[in-house]
């Protein structure tokens, strides 16, 4: 196989767009596509400065090094989470982001569980009803409530996820299986700020889990292959699975089901305006962020909860 | 061909699509990686080739 511009042994494959490339070609591809996804969804506008969710995996610190190739001011953000499998999980994906700033010279911020909030992930979810059967879902309400709050209190613009293209689709699945209008009517690569809610945005939205980590293998960035131990068995890899069994016989399956959906939203929900039609959000007594019901939001209870135990 | 730790012993002269078919691995969810270099699914593999397979896919809370 040939790079389509140069002619050269092509390095990767992007079936769903008919596309192989070198590995100069795809890496300059890669960054330029990821600028135009930027621009395309208006994530970001010039001075604005970013906070870029970090895990030490191989999405988030893809694109934190395309950020830094394109002069967006974007500093980090870990969460350690406290997760010890087989392996110290967090400590090591923790250690990888820290080398990756490092030898970029880029500003990393440091949030630990445990430190701040006495318990660590998986003694919140032991604590609760909720986490003891689900703690991706307990994980995904402390990683929410504190990027939010780095970024209020650090006075940034937007906070940027590596959501790839893959997320998405299985968020989509699932949201489809269920009907969740609500849900399904906030999906987008932009969420724009609001009511003490910083700007969220998905610049790899477009992306192929595959596909990004491509760009950090070739990079030859190092980060974390291990998975976290509890994402064994999740709905999310169900639904990627199902998907790329599809994506298999069909390329281009997972990104025209997310595209058309994105095309389909905005006739689907005419009446929802992403900055106000979306659930009325309250400030929440106890840590004053935003929240969906009136009183103590979800953050503070499971804090709160597990402590009182 | 070394998978999640495991090595698998594959005939010379297949193409990488055929190895990962025979192995049961999707090609969506793994890269392929020879001599730390990514290549595509139509190489056809050599004897003493030692290819490793990337698992691609993370789950969890979004």
């Amino acid at each position: 196989m040939k790079c389509r511009k140069c002619r050269q042994p092509a390095v990767h494959h992007l079936r769903q767009h008919r596309l192989a490339l070198c590995r100069e070609h795809y890496l300059d591809w890669f960054v330029e596509q990821t600028r135009r996804t930027i621009v395309r969804y208006g994530m970001s506008f010039p001075g604005e400065r970013i906070l870029v969710a970090v895990s030490g995996g191989k999405d988030s610190l893809a694109l934190w090094d395309v950020l830094w190739r394109l002069d967006f001011p974007a500093d980090g953000l870990y969460i350690n989470l406290g997760i010890r499998g087989e392996i110290p999980y967090s400590d090591q994906s923790q250690q990888s982001a820290e080398i990756f700033a490092r030898e970029r010279n880029l500003n990393l911020k440091i949030v630990q569980v445990e430190e701040s909030y006495g318990k660590s992930i998986p003694q919140l979810a032991e604590q609760t009803r909720q986490g003891k059967d689900r703690p991706c879902a307990v994980c995904g309400t402390v990683k929410r409530h504190i990027m939010n709050q780095a970024a209020r209190d650090g006075g940034y613009s937007v906070l940027m996820t590596a959501h790839n293209l893959d997320d998405e689709a299985a968020v989509l699945l699932g949201n489809s299986l269920n009907w969740n209008f609500d849900l399904l009517a906030r999906q987008s690569p932009v969420l724009p700020g609001r009511d003490g809610l910083v700007r969220k945005a998905k610049p790899f939205c477009r992306f192929y889990e595959r596909d990004t980590a491509a760009y950090t293998l070739l990079r030859g960035i190092a980060y974390i292959e291990e998975e976290c131990p509890f994402s064994e068995g999740s709905q999310s890899l169900y639904y990627k699975d199902v998907l790329n069994r599809m994506e298999a016989d069909r390329p281009g399956t997972k990104l025209q089901y997310y595209l058309t959906f994105l095309q389909a939203r905005q006739q689907l929900f005419p009446n929802t305006n992403l900055e106000e039609a979306t659930t009325a959000v309250h400030p929440c007594p106890s840590c004053g962020q935003p929240t969906s019901s009136a009183g103590i939001c979800s953050f503070c209870r499971l804090v709160g909860t597990s402590l009182d135990n | 061909m070394i998978h999640r730790r495991k090595e698998h012993l594959l005939p010379a002269g297949i193409r990488v699509r055929k190895a990962l078919e025979m192995l049961g691995v999707s090609p969506e969810s793994h890269l392929v990686v020879h001599n730390g270099k990514l290549i595509t699914e139509d190489v056809i593999l050599q004897a003493g080739d030692v290819i490793r397979l990337v698992p691609v896919i993370s789950g969890g809370s979004q």
